[in-house]
């Protein structure tokens, strides 16, 4: 078994902002005094007067994003994705939603990247507020080429848009010869008949893993990796109901407003299929990322196992043991079910 | 075709009512004081009247607020601010931002007696489908320039306005006016901090200090003195001038800068200001008046 390269996705989104900006003056950063942890220290180097770090103020960064929009410039709005959206929710809503402002708002190290520092810190409700605001397009890179590719789309769309930059590293997942990132397009990343895999941002190289455990077991899992959460790609989430009869999400945040429930109301409103939601549902335990994704069940094996769940199948075969511990989570024998946590 | 249909739709500019504020500018900069002052003082009243029959006729409004805010907003648009209202996104404008967004039918008001759209359209004021809601778009409202309504949003929204117009070498300016209660809003101060730090000399904040929120005194909720010295604390340069006082406030704007601090105006206003009745009383926040009431208020402010 080869050992896959992983990355940062934040460094991808740094060196493309850094590309924009040298052919686009208008491009600024703001942050909240995270030039480090948003990975804007060349941007700083080169571009000083065009790194605006207001200090540990995210209503006052937000606002004064909306106003650099207003003053013809292209704001990248970055901080910490929990601060940025949990502190300055209303100046999203009010001054960069409803006001129409030429806001990119990164969210940085998102989810459960902060680890042991704990639910304070951890950015899973991120995805439930932002989807809940009208024209505002909430986009989730997989891995460095979406990144990237996000990136360069939201400094030539004009309007809102929040984009949510990992950090937990990742493997590459984005098909070479194609284009990395479709505004508004879920990609079909692996075909199946019997059951879809619909995974975001870090999810996406575990659910294709979680695809290729379940081969093992006779079960032919497609995957689709949404990149837009919002507006979501209505086509590709009927297909997947339709063609294949069951659902499973799985992401870094929580399932209920999140990917799993903006899925959830598309196939309940077309062709309602059994589904299970992959996600936190509490706050965290302590631990680094990568157990926190084990005890949620964020696995292959814990995508594997809510996968054949859902089938009704027996996931004997596949034991915590073979599949990392932890993805059962608290109730372990039935599964990870909705009602799990 | 009823009200809400007429409603909808875009709001276009009033070639007519622009063309007559453009005289009225050029006629203000070559006036004396007192002629300044007399013109300034007709034009308020006029807003005056406008908003309390708006107000009426809707059935909702802020009433005392959009008093004690008129006379600013007055000053500010009738010998100020440099915009054009035949282009309301030209670049180069000075921005107006109504952190009071709840104040919106002065500020409605007043951009007709520019011409960013004709005042008929003020008869649809908070219908079904109307472009002028209660609380100001961006989306739907030329010469808007933020969608307010929730307090403590402007002042940051002006400091990243002055901030990129400084960043494009544009020599516009930036004035926000807020409400006195809206203060205790921490963004607020956030803000101060982030305009002084920067030294956006082309940034001012024009507060309404009418002394008054929602419920009751500003004093008696979360007192805001001493006002003047929590804005120089924070780097900002301060003037404190009679906000009815039109003359005064124009001074008070304009006065060359010293240095690169920002500008604070605190305009000591009256809420409900021109109407007797209503001149001071907390519950004219938001009260509407009624027929009689109306008639009454529109007399006093012949």
């Amino acid at each position: 078994m080869t050992v896959e390269e992983t990355y940062d996705c934040r460094d991808a989104f740094a060196a493309e902002l850094v590309r924009l900006a040298r052919a686009d003056d208008r491009i600024v950063a703001v942050c909240n005094d995270s030039v480090g942890s948003s990975k804007l220290a060349a941007f700083a180097r080169k571009f000083p007067e065009r790194l605006i770090n207001v200090g540990i103020a995210e209503q006052d960064m937000v606002g004064i994003g909306a106003g650099l929009a207003n003053a013809g410039l292209v704001p990248f709005v970055c901080g910490a994705a929990t601060f940025l959206t949990a502190r300055a929710l209303e100046q999203i809503k009010a001054d960069v939603a409803y006001s129409l402002a030429n806001v990119k708002l990164c969210g940085m190290s998102p989810g459960l990247a902060y680890g042991a520092l704990g639910p304070t810190h951890h950015s899973t409700e991120d995805l439930s507020w932002l989807r809940a605001i009208a024209d505002l397009p909430v986009v989730v890179p997989a891995d460095p080429a979406q990144t990237s590719a996000a990136v360069r789309w939201a400094a030539q769309t004009t309007g809102p848009a929040f984009l949510r930059i990992g950090r937990f590293p990742v493997p590459d997942v984005s098909p070479p010869g194609e284009p990395a990132f479709t505004y508004g397009r879920a990609a079909r990343l692996r075909d199946g008949a019997d059951a879809t895999l619909v995974a975001t941002g870090t999810m996406v190289s575990r659910a294709l893993s979680a695809a290729a455990l379940l081969a093992g077991h006779g079960v032919d899992a497609r995957v689709v990796n949404v990149s837009t959460i919002s507006p979501l790609d209505r086509e590709e989430i009927v297909a997947a109901a339709r063609q294949t009869g069951a659902v499973v999400t799985a992401e870094e945040a929580v399932p209920t407003g999140g990917l799993g429930a903006a899925v959830a109301e598309v196939v309940l409103e077309t062709r309602p299929v059994p589904m299970r939601l992959l996600g936190p549902r509490t706050f965290a335990p302590t631990g680094e990322t990568a157990f926190l994704l084990e005890h949620f069940g964020l696995t292959a094996g814990g995508i594997a196992r809510a996968t054949l769940d859902v089938l009704g199948l027996d996931a004997g075969g596949l034991g915590a043991g073979g599949l990392g511990a932890g993805g059962l989570g608290a109730g372990g024998a039935g599964g990870v079910g909705v009602d799990d946590g | 075709m009823t009200l809400a249909q007429a409603a909808g739709g875009l709001l276009l500019p009033d070639h007519d009512a622009i063309g007559a504020w453009r005289r009225l500018r050029d006629r203000l900069a070559h006036a004396d004081r007192a002629a300044r002052a007399a013109a300034l003082a007709a034009l308020a009243g006029g807003i005056r009247r406008t908003a309390i029959s708006t107000i009426h006729a809707a059935g909702l409004g802020h009433t005392g607020g959009d008093l004690s805010v008129t006379d600013i907003l007055t000053t500010l648009y009738g010998a100020v601010l440099r915009i054009d209202p035949a282009r309301p996104d030209w670049p180069e404008r000075d921005r107006l931002i109504l952190s009071k967004g709840h104040c919106s039918v002065a500020l409605y008001t007043t951009l007709t007696t520019c011409g960013f759209f004709p005042a008929d359209r003020l008869a649809t004021f908070a219908a079904p489908m109307s472009p002028l809601n209660g609380h100001p778009s961006r989306r739907a409202v030329p010469g808007v320039e933020t969608s307010s309504g929730p307090l403590g949003h402007g002042l940051p929204v002006g400091v990243g306005v002055a901030v990129g117009l400084r960043l494009r070498g544009s020599p516009a300016r930036t004035v926000v006016v807020l409400g006195d209660g809206e203060l205790q809003e921490g963004s607020n101060w956030e803000a101060a901090m982030t305009a002084a730090h920067r030294g956006l000399s082309s940034l001012t904040a024009v507060i309404d200090r009418n002394g008054l929120q929602q419920g009751a005194r500003t004093g008696d909720t979360n007192d805001l003195e001493p006002l003047a010295d929590k804005w120089r604390a924070f780097g900002w340069e301060v003037a404190e001038v009679d906000g009815h006082d039109h003359l005064a406030l124009l001074d008070a704007v304009t006065a060359p800068h010293a240095g690169s601090r920002p500008r604070c105006v605190i305009a000591r206003t009256v809420k409900g200001r021109g109407v007797s009745f209503m001149e001071d009383r907390v519950e004219w926040h938001h009260k509407v008046p009624d027929a009689e009431q109306t008639r009454m208020a529109l007399e006093e402010l012949r």
